[in-house]
């Protein structure tokens, strides 16, 4: 077991320099750094200045090296448009984000479980179809899309609910659910293989045999074992879920990290995008590792 | 044979066509038959200019609506802009830009995933890890800032979402080739003495062009999304191009006065052709690649 992690751990430690890597990389093939740190209207004197000033006219090499120190200290650059670390907007910005994505797992899972279930117990027969309509619907559909349509018919015509902001559950429900609608979809479709894998399986069978009541069997043996790969999937998704937010988020003027990203595209405030999409490859390259040593505790064929 | 069993207007005809497309996914076929020919013949259906409008019919509802009228039939926008010519125009560079950079993407993630599980070893090791890390981004994020780097244009978009999303083919078609070249034929071409660009040539990609058809139908759909997402955040199609992102995020201001038509019509666009792909994607999987049926 601690060779298993020590070689997920190293597994993970290379992907988060190549990360990091691509990224260095990446901003200095597509163009001049400078041009995207400094003001638009900056004077070339100015960039000549920010160059000498971060560094930008040494070696890629000693660059580099500079950058991945300066992640390593949290230290990710300086907003171009609030004059405050990178860093530290992101901390600020994160509670909205996990707080809203936390909501939308809570939908995803309850209508994403109970339909997967109920689609499983019925195969093949009207909630089964209902089930895969859904499912079908909410994989297609745009995110944003459901956003603004929650809005023109709960805010604007019903008159229900505000549309945008953060503060009570109010503000919550819309974002919600329209961040939660692929995610339902994702839950329900593997709620009802995997319950059907286990309604398939012998201890189900011998639970019958027994003569165990069909309600008992389902809720006691096929119930909690169907949930399992559902509920490690549902970690993985709750990291997406904070970092694909960035549509919704816009949408309802939610002040997530995705609305962050949002406002360094509108103020090319190129040190905001970096750290966004920097750190969103680190929160998922930890999920997966995570996961990844949970498996094998469960499951002990994996460590081979 | 009485005349309920036979319902009016089924003649042999259609029997006959019927007989020749069973089991065919009409539905999406359908779907993207239409999308198809609104992209195609736009100039020729459209009834409108799809960048300029007129100011005086500014927010016209849809024709069936109280004050509606039927030159516009689903409305006209903040700008006065006829929205079905704009959906018409729009299919085009939805259809254009998922396509290119599905194809891009599946050429650039199918021959890489051969070279890499093929190759084994080192080679191997040094691209999955890239394309672990790759995968790890997420990718609206990941192409947000490619977009900033690059900036906003159809090409880019396309470049863009290729760089996002040719790793997702690379990872599987790796895993099928590191099967295929275990195979009796392979060893033997490698016996009769096949050079090592032949066989992934002649041997291998044969084998697995299926799966890639099969990723490229369900990634289409996952671009088209990607580039709505792009061009509504401000970063994909520069406005005032007719792409359907675009239309949405012009929408999104007249909403709270009470224009939902604006912001309705562009996502159904969408959710429709990517419903095709889904479907369409799902049907080729089980007809195509009986193993793929689980993934």
């Amino acid at each position: 077991m601690t060779r298993f992690i020590a070689k997920r751990c190293l597994y993970a430690l290379v992907s988060l320099f190549i990360l990091s890597v691509t990224i260095f990389v990446l901003i200095r093939v597509t163009g001049d750094p400078v041009t995207l740190l400094a003001a638009p209207d900056a004077k070339e004197a100015d960039l000549q200045a920010i160059r000498v000033q971060l560094g930008l006219d040494r070696t890629w090499p000693v660059q580099y090296l500079h950058f991945i120190v300066g992640a390593l200290q949290g230290d990710f650059g300086t907003s171009l448009y609030y004059r405050v670390p990178a860093g530290t907007l992101y901390l600020q910005r994160l509670p909205a984000s996990l707080q809203l994505a936390a909501a939308a797992m809570a939908v995803s899972l309850l209508i994403g479980i109970s339909i997967g279930i109920l689609a499983a117990v019925n195969v093949g027969r009207w909630w089964d179809s209902a089930g895969k309509l859904i499912a079908l619907l909410g994989l297609s559909m745009p995110s944003f899309w459901l956003g603004l349509l929650l809005i023109n018919f709960f805010a604007v015509y019903l008159g229900w609910l505000p549309t945008s902001g953060r503060g009570t559950a109010a503000h919550m429900a819309m974002p919600a659910i329209a961040l939660s609608g692929y995610f339902t979809a994702a839950h329900m479709r593997l709620t009802r293989s995997s319950m059907l894998d286990v309604l398939g399986s012998e201890y189900v069978k011998l639970a019958r045999l027994k003569g165990l009541p069909e309600s008992w069997v389902l809720v006691k043996h096929a119930f909690k074992n169907a949930l399992i790969p559902v509920v490690t999937f549902a970690g993985i998704n709750l990291v997406l879920m904070i970092n694909v937010a960035v549509v919704v988020e816009t949408v309802f003027a939610w002040p997530g990290i995705g609305r962050l990203l949002f406002e360094g595209i509108e103020f090319r405030d190129f040190p905001v995008v970096q750290t966004v999409v920097l750190l969103g490859g680190v929160m998922v390259i930890v999920a997966n590792l995570l996961v990844d040593i949970l498996y094998a505790w469960i499951d002990p064929r994996i460590r081979l | 044979m009485r005349a309920s069993t036979i319902p009016f207007g089924w003649s042999p005809a259609w029997h006959r066509v019927r007989a020749r497309t069973r089991g065919a996914p009409l539905v999406p076929l359908t779907i993207i038959g239409v999308v198809l020919a609104a992209a195609l013949f736009a100039d020729v259906l459209a009834p409108f200019d799809p960048e300029i409008g007129n100011l005086r019919h500014r927010h016209r509802p849809p024709a069936w609506v109280a004050g509606g009228d039927s030159s516009h039939l689903l409305g006209t926008d903040h700008l006065g802009r006829d929205i079905l010519t704009r959906l018409l125009y729009g299919a085009r560079i939805s259809l254009i830009v998922g396509f290119t950079a599905a194809i891009v993407a599946g050429a650039i993630g199918t021959a890489v995933g051969i070279v890499s599980g093929y190759f084994g070893r080192w080679i191997d090791q040094v691209i999955m890890r890239v394309v672990d890390a790759w995968l790890a981004l997420p990718a609206v994020s990941f192409a947000i800032f490619l977009a900033v780097l690059l900036g906003p244009s159809e090409k880019n978009i396309v470049i863009i979402l290729a760089g996002v999303f040719w790793t997702r083919y690379a990872r599987v078609i790796r895993g099928e080739v590191l099967s295929l070249k275990e195979r009796e034929y392979v060893r033997l071409a490698i016996v009769a003495g096949c050079g090592k660009w032949t066989i992934m040539r002649r041997h291998i990609l044969p084998n697995v062009i299926n799966t890639s058809i099969v990723l490229s139908t369900l990634i289409v759909g996952v671009v088209i999304v990607a580039e709505a997402a792009l061009s509504f955040l401000g970063v994909g199609v520069p406005p005032p191009k007719p792409a359907w992102g675009l239309m949405l995020a012009d929408g999104k201001e007249g909403m709270m006065a009470g224009y939902w038509w604006v912001t309705l019509f562009p996502g159904l666009a969408i959710m429709l052709v990517v419903l095709a792909a889904n479907l369409l994607g799902d049907w080729l999987r089980v007809k195509l690649d009986p193993q793929l049926r689980q993934l």
